[in-house]
């Protein structure tokens, strides 16, 4: 297996020592096949034990190791060696505060997670329990490429939007809403319609659309966006030719 | 141990000079100034035109003739069809997209669908407009 030298300029910050962040640079031989997660278990293995960074399955099902490379958000685990120059800058996801070095705090976003209720919300009981929800192929459809967010915020750090507007509700929480209205067996659509209408909503995206083309899963969080804005204005409108009617 | 998480500034006057996508997207999004320029020279065509003197409407018109605008209505016209038309066209799929029972319909057929539909409309107003 051929090696080759990498310099990695890894962004570090303790919160205990440094009033800002700084930059160490490590040499690092990397294999051929090496994502830049192997390259950071290699130095916290082998160089200095004291990096911190998030990472579990090394597989692009976890999510957890969302990090800038290059200025690029990325998923360390899927991001190779390969394809990168010998000298490459690992950050914390951009738009979130530094906890340490490569770890950043997420709580906003799981915040505004909770607020939109990403889950089958019923006003009808549930079928019996001999009984099934039924859904037909061509529904699932519709939103099954929402639920391949694994909530890695690749998007949140893309997005402009968020980075300057921290009320934004932002690309990733407005995708997994937008999967539970359009999924038949959810009746919630109504409950989520006020943080989604409002304007730190749907409203508050003006489609950069870099949160799409970052995405590690392919999930297209500007579409559902758009479809949101689409459907929010056609409801407007109803209600406006038609006051008090059904919408 | 103590919590002390680091918020990283923003330069929010030059964030869109970060990356290629940002600055594609200022550029599609600066149409605002030429949207806003084209309102007023309407407003300017209208009160010559309103005015009821055939002197002002024309010398509006000649005035159009200018070569200074003439190739700024080039530059507009190319502006316009390069990140507008071309950028909404290619979100169209986006914002509507298409299933024909379990298959979604290609992104790409409902842009060249949108290109048609544009080809189409320019003809009729060519033709209504007495160009051919």
């Amino acid at each position: 297996m051929t090696t080759r030298q990498i310099e990695l300029e890894v962004m570090r910050y303790d919160p205990e020592q440094d009033e800002a962040p700084r930059f160490q640079h490590y040499s690092v031989p990397c294999q051929n096949d090496w994502a830049i997660l192997d390259a950071l278990n290699y130095v916290k293995e082998n160089i200095d034990t004291t990096l911190s960074y998030r990472w579990s399955c090394h597989m692009m099902v976890c999510g957890s190791c969302g990090m800038m490379v290059n200025g690029e958000p990325s998923l360390t685990c899927k991001t190779f060696i390969r394809d990168l120059p010998d000298r490459v800058r690992v950050e914390p996801l951009a738009n979130f505060p530094i906890e340490r070095d490569l770890v950043v705090v997420l709580d906003d976003v799981m915040e505004k997670l909770q607020r939109a209720q990403p889950y089958v919300i019923r006003k009808d009981a549930p079928p019996a329990a001999t009984d099934e929800y039924q859904q037909s192929p061509s529904v699932l459809k519709k939103f099954k490429q929402y639920t391949m967010c694994i909530n890695c915020m690749a998007c949140y750090a893309a997005c402009p939007q968020y980075a300057l507007d921290k009320e934004f509700i932002g690309p990733a929480v407005l995708a997994l809403a937008h999967r539970y209205n359009l999924d038949s067996r959810d009746q919630g659509r109504e409950q989520r319609l006020d943080i989604l209408a409002d304007h730190d909503g749907v409203w508050n995206c003006s489609f950069v659309g870099a949160c799409s083309e970052v995405c590690p899963k392919h999930v297209d969080p500007a579409a559902a966006i758009q479809q949101m804005k689409l459907e929010g204005s056609i409801e407007w409108l109803k209600r406006k030719l038609h006051p008090g009617g059904r919408s | 141990m103590s919590r002390r998480p680091y918020v990283r500034p923003v330069a929010r006057a030059t964030w869109y000079m970060r990356q290629p996508r940002y600055r594609i997207y200022m550029l599609r999004e600066v149409n605002c100034i030429l949207v806003a320029f084209y309102c007023a020279l309407m407003l300017a065509a209208l009160a010559a035109l309103a005015s009821g003197q055939p002197g002002r409407w024309n010398e509006f018109l000649s005035g159009q003739q200018h070569t200074a605008w003439m190739v700024f209505h080039a530059f507009s016209l190319v502006y316009f069809f390069v990140f507008q038309t071309m950028a909404w066209f290619q979100l169209a799929p986006k914002a509507m997209p298409l299933q024909v029972g379990e298959t979604l319909v290609p992104a790409a057929a409902i842009v060249a669908a949108h290109y048609l539909a544009w080809i189409v409309l320019t003809l009729i107003v060519f033709w209504l407009t007495g160009v051919f």
